[in-house]
């Protein structure tokens, strides 16, 4: 090969290169505005899974506030809170909750709280859990974890926060102990955090 | 080449050259994604659509390419196409982009694609290629929901399960076993391998079947004649 094919097969290819560039560019413009309002979409539809839409009248996912990594909510990094407002008061939160110790690596979590302290909804957003045993735990799939709803820290009393197997109030799954045991003192230890917290949570 | 002959084409890609069963490439979406019937209809168009976009634009530029950057130019294409797709799920399919994952840009190292473009689309006109990918890309989406088909109603007992995340909230579920128990075994990836292999098993008995019964009328031929 001399220099001159070469250099032509580098000027095709720079040219080749900067022709899929554009293209891409305005596929990547002209996407922009419906990933976010997918991604807004989605976000609130998983809001709305564990604050029903009577808890709120303001837009819960522009009403954000920064929530610091924490172990008591299983978190490695910092996440977001958010606030359901009727008017200017405010009514619920909505926070991430980790469960570090799965069966199978750590569960994801959304929950929120009333300012009662009571648990509003819990919804599992990713897990690894074993598919048609610990999956359960998704809302599709059961209705597991509507269990909490309502629950508080008095509500059932602390040593009844755990499954039936344990002498809790919740149930487990035949066969799969372990994925709601975590969950349960997951969701548990996030209450008590909650509680101890209120500056974090209720900061209006 | 006017005179493509487009049948054979069509019969390479749904069957005797099949990219998952016959030339058993694409095996790693294949595996993954076959949990339920819309995770493989939605990858299987997908890729569909990256490999006629591929297939076109390579057919197009062919003449125009020198013999030794046309691998990186292909490559360039099909990323530059895998990239457009992605976005468009991320922005119009969301459910489904999320339930696909990191499978949406592995589409780009699928070796059916590469495979298609350097061994069809770089000799062939836009027409005869642009068929070529059609029925790659039907035959790919084909083993696709044959698998997960196969998979999604021996571990749940159902057909279509979360259809709504791409076909809209009109489509539903259906339940072909009421209280089913399910089989984990065909939900969790050693499923996958053992439901592939059926299928190849399948696919080559019926080709014995049909070379042996081509054998037999041309022996019958001879004997008559």
């Amino acid at each position: 090969m001399t220099p001159r094919i070469v250099l032509r097969s580098g000027w095709l290819l720079g040219i080749f290169g900067a022709i899929v560039i554009a293209l891409v560019s305005l596929a990547y413009q002209g996407t922009r505005a419906p990933i976010e309002r997918s991604e807004y979409q989605a976000l609130l539809k998983a809001l709305n899974s564990v604050i029903p839409e009577k808890h709120y009248d303001n837009d819960l996912v522009n009403d954000s506030y920064p929530l610091k990594a924490t172990e008591e909510l299983g978190l490695k990094k910092d996440a977001l809170l958010y606030r359901g407002r009727i008017g200017d008061t405010l009514t619920a939160v909505a926070f991430p909750v980790v469960a570090p110790d799965g069966y199978n690596g750590p569960i994801d979590m959304l929950m929120a709280v009333n300012l009662h302290g009571e648990i509003l909804g819990v919804r599992v957003t990713s897990h690894n859990e074993t598919p048609g045993l610990g999956d359960r735990i998704e809302s599709r799939r059961s209705n597991w974890v509507d269990q909490f709803r309502g629950a508080s820290l008095e509500n059932p009393e602390p040593k009844r926060w755990a499954v039936k197997k344990d002498g809790g109030v919740f149930d487990q799954f035949t066969g799969a102990t372990i994925t709601p045991r975590i969950i349960v003192k997951a969701v548990h230890r996030a209450m008590l955090y909650v509680k101890s917290h209120p500056e974090v949570f209720f900061n209006e | 080449m006017s005179d493509a002959n487009y049948q054979k084409i069509i019969r390479d890609g749904l069957w005797d050259n099949n990219p998952a069963i016959a030339q058993i490439l694409g095996l790693c979406p294949l595996l993954a994604v076959t949990g339920t019937v819309i995770n493989a209809l939605g990858l299987g168009i997908a890729t569909t659509l990256v490999l006629i976009g591929s297939n076109l634009t390579v057919s197009m530029i062919r003449n125009q390419v020198p013999n030794e950057i046309r691998i990186p130019v292909f490559v360039l294409v099909i990323a530059g196409f895998v990239t457009i797709i992605e976005l468009l799920m991320h922005g119009f399919l969301y459910e489904l982009y999320t339930v696909l994952g990191i499978f949406v840009p592995l589409i780009v190292t699928n070796c059916a694609i590469i495979g298609r473009a350097e061994a069809f689309a770089s000799k062939n006109a836009i027409w005869p290629s642009l068929v070529d990918a059609l029925s790659m890309g039907f035959g790919f989406t084909g083993v696709l929901i044959a698998l997960g088909a196969m998979r999604e109603i021996l571990a749940q007992g159902t057909l279509f399960a979360d259809a709504s995340i791409m076909l809209g909230e009109w489509a539903g579920t259906i339940t072909l076993i009421d209280n089913y128990d399910g089989f984990l075994l065909a939900a969790l990836p050693p499923g996958a391998f053992i439901g592939l292999g059926l299928i190849l098993a399948l696919k080559n008995i019926i080709d014995d079947r049909m070379r042996h019964r081509v054998s037999q009328q041309i022996t019958a031929i001879e004997q008559t004649g």
